[in-house]
């Protein structure tokens, strides 16, 4: 059990995903460190960008692990998510063996025997063979494991959370031709959530709720400083500043972790040593995606860089 | 341990947050995980497997701090408490010494309590107290009214008793000891009663506030206390939320039974039209479009803040709202409400229009002029309003035309029925034309009338 699960601690947890460029906060640390030792899927909910669907392929990456992504959309149903029965290959299957049917068949009397002789070959065209694993599926039938994200569930029906009940709590599925297939080894679970609708009291029962908000202005430097590392200190501690100030408007969109790791691949790009009033309204389009949130952020930049660079120089 | 834990659940589900069996178990496996040493990972812990919303994480944060805070009984302390007492009854050279130090006095004739007030060991006490807030059953406190029982029967376990005729016996004796003993006796007082009221906070909130809310609920509207008017709004908020959370779900829902011919053979085309799947016909539902005007005159003022306070989280369950407020006139406030806070929208939209004196006739002639292409056959028309208007011509006409161009006409009144009809309201008149008219005088009736007007689009 160790060998597969290197996850000791919650430092242990922390250091690994940073490995991978992933700065974790206590608080993320935690709960991966908690999934892995209470077998429990995460629900991950917060605004777009603060790097949901990078935690699980950061996992993935970090205990080496395949990972199977499920991306919810509205109408997306048991066929696509779990199985599907090859019905091609079935109806080509029945016509290439209609010779050997007949063969089998031929030595029949009347049609009971025939249907007797039929019922020994067992459901054929119902087994494994025919099955189509869709990603829920594959993720359970993975020998080593693997890291199962299935990304913005808030977008999916609601005939869907209930899908995933099962799947969620036991690591199992039922397919009624087969009966019940349980995980080979019980696979991370990660669910994404924009919040866009409220999740079932059952779906959120059945996980460990993380939050991921905003970072604090120091991790946010250290995530800018991992992600791009040809930027200046001055110039990021002045950036990761200036993205604080703008969150503090009251904007459509605010801009996240996302769109600072952007912002600062831009800012390198352009070779700029620290920010000025010229360069920011140059590429504030990067970090605010609406014309309304530019228009109401552009009177501010000047005295954001001032403030921004001056809290520089007291930290 | 384990005992503390579930006090501490008991302490959350006051708070407000739900904390189902299921989940206190997955708290427990966790914290059998990660232990109770590091505080900061044990409220991660906390918050990872019982809070599911943002609201919830925040109100058990909060309860997480408000409950730490406060000494627990720790199986070490509670064996120190014994040798204490051990000591204590035997008299023991050690707690000689201790009393000498502390009062200069015969202490062997003192009991346990007294004499651990007069070593002053802040920790025994504290232990003894929370020992003694076990023993009465503290974490069952409800309401505020039940402040006084608990605190006598805590005193009572910590044996008062004894120290009261310890004090009695030493006032004859040794003035000066029993003059320390009632500061201390009166010092212990202050303490459980602190005890006591954290225990509130902590266990008695959601009783209390279920209580209130019952209340308010059935209170009148206009004759709200105005130091109720904040708690009234949380509760329409609540309202609302609930209204949110039963109708947002979608409403597609399959009819089963008749076949889509046309979808089911595009659908099996790849096996050359033998229908492996099938396609059943979905039935339509129209989608809810709600008009609704609200009275905002002098007359109902006071219902007015709360009819809009509602109006307002309409438009965040159903897209389709438009909303209109009158008194002399009538201004459409659709775009105030949708982009405003509640109570920003509330102050511009009375400073447009409140308060005047109410003239439903003019009100609807000007909708008629300006917005009556808003109404179509799916339309539902709120109208929120007493009908009182101050003898004007009520033109009955035009309501009689919304009433026929709209799918229902629903008529909500904060005045009782008895009084319609009398002075200058103009009810009857109105009602002949509404498919519905109900009193709406307090929340819950508010919740039950805007709740069926959606359902009927479910």
């Amino acid at each position: 059990m160790a060998d597969t699960r290197p996850t000791a601690s919650i430092e242990a947890v922390e250091s690994g995903l940073a490995a991978q460029g992933y700065i974790a906060s206590r608080q993320i640390a935690t709960a991966v460190y908690l999934s892995q030792q209470i077998e429990k899927p995460i629900l991950v909910e917060g605004p777009a960008g603060v790097g949901k669907t990078e935690l699980a392929k950061a996992i993935a990456a970090w205990r080496g692990m395949k990972m199977i992504r499920l991306q919810c959309y509205e109408g997306l149903d048991e066929a696509k998510a779990l199985y599907e029965w090859k019905y091609a290959k079935q109806l080509l299957y029945t016509q290439i063996l209609k010779d050997k049917l007949g063969e089998v068949l031929g030595g029949a009397q009347s049609l009971a025997a025939a249907l007797d002789q039929l019922h020994t070959f067992g459901d054929v065209f119902f087994s494994k063979e025919f099955v189509e694993p869709r990603p829920l599926l594959q993720a359970l039938e993975q020998p080593a494991g693997c890291v199962l994200l299935i990304d913005e569930i808030d977008k999916s029906d609601a005939e869907f959370e209930s899908l995933l009940l099962e799947i969620l709590s036991d690591f199992q599925v039922t397919i009624p031709e087969l009966g019940t297939v349980s995980a080979v080894a019980p696979p991370t679970v990660i669910l994404t959530s924009n919040s866009e609708r409220d999740l079932g009291d059952a779906l959120k029962r059945r996980c460990l709720h993380l939050h991921i908000g905003f970072p604090e202005q120091k991790l946010e430097e250290r995530i800018v400083e991992s992600r791009v590392p040809g930027i200046s200190q001055t110039l990021r501690k002045q950036m990761v500043g200036f993205i604080h100030e703008i969150r503090s408007l009251d904007l459509k969109k605010l801009p996240s972790v996302s769109e600072a790791i952007d912002w600062a691949r831009v800012l390198v790009l352009l070779q700029a040593s620290e920010l000025d009033h010229e360069i920011v309204k140059d590429t504030l389009n990067v970090l605010l995606k609406y014309e309304a949130d530019i228009e109401a952020a552009t009177p501010q930049i000047s005295s954001f860089i001032a403030k921004a660079s001056r809290q520089g120089v007291f930290s | 341990m384990r005992e503390n834990l579930h006090r501490f659940f008991r302490a959350a589900r006051g708070a407000g947050v739900r904390v189902s069996p299921a989940e206190s178990i997955d708290a427990m496996r966790a914290v059998a995980q990660v232990g109770f040493n590091d505080r900061d990972i044990l409220r991660n812990t906390f918050l990872l497997t019982l809070a599911k919303t943002q609201d919830e994480k925040r109100a058990l944060g909060e309860c997480f701090d408000l409950f730490f805070s406060q000494p627990e009984p720790q199986q070490e302390n509670a064996e120190q408490n014994k040798t204490d007492d051990n000591s204590a009854s035997g008299a023991n050279p050690s707690a000689d010494e201790h009393g000498d130090n502390a009062g200069g006095a015969a202490n062997e004739n003192v009991g346990p309590l007294a004499q651990m007030l007069l070593s002053q060991d802040r920790s025994a006490i504290s232990t003894a107290i929370a020992n003694a807030s076990g023993a009465a059953s503290l974490p069952d406190i409800r309401y505020f009214t039940q402040r006084g029982i608990f605190q006598t029967r805590i005193l009572d376990a910590m044996g008062i008793q004894r120290l009261r005729d310890d004090i009695d016996e030493q006032t004859t004796r040794n003035p000066a000891l029993a003059e320390r003993l009632q500061e201390a006796l009166n010092g212990l007082r202050g303490t459980v009663r602190d005890a006591v009221s954290q225990a509130l906070l902590l266990y008695g909130r959601e009783e209390a506030e279920n209580l209130r809310n019952e209340i308010l609920r059935n209170a009148p509207l206009a004759r709200i206390e105005p130091r109720q008017v904040e708690q009234m709004r949380a509760l329409i908020r609540q309202i609302a939320r609930r209204l949110r959370e039963r109708y947002s779900k979608p409403r597609k829902r399959q009819r089963r039974g008749h076949l889509d011919v046309r979808r089911t053979l595009r659908r099996n085309a790849a096996w050359g039209g033998v229908p492996f799947l099938t396609a059943w016909k979905r039935k339509h539902r129209d989608r809810p479009k709600i008009v609704a005007l609200c009275d905002v005159s002098g007359s109902v003022a006071r219902v007015s803040d709360f009819f809009l306070l509602l109006i307002h989280s309409l438009h965040e369950v159903v897209d389709d709202v438009r909303s209109f407020a009158f008194s002399g006139h009538l201004i459409e406030v659709s775009d105030i409400l949708e982009s405003k806070s509640p109570e920003e929208a509330m102050k511009e939209i009375m400073s447009k229009v409140g308060f005047g004196s109410s003239d439903y006739g003019n009100s609807f002639a000007d909708f008629e002029d300006n917005w009556m292409s808003a109404i179509t056959p799916q339309t539902t028309v709120i109208v929120l309003g007493d009908a009182r208007s101050n003898n004007l011509d009520p033109r009955a006409d035009i309501l009689r035309r919304i009433g026929e161009r709209s799918k229902r006409l629903v008529w909500l009144n904060p005045e009782g029925r008895m009084v319609w009809g009398f002075g200058d309201s103009e009810m009857p008149r109105y009602a002949t034309f509404c498919t519905v008219v109900r009193q709406c005088a307090t929340a819950q009736q508010l919740e039950r009338a805007v709740s069926d007007i959606v359902a009927t689009y479910q």
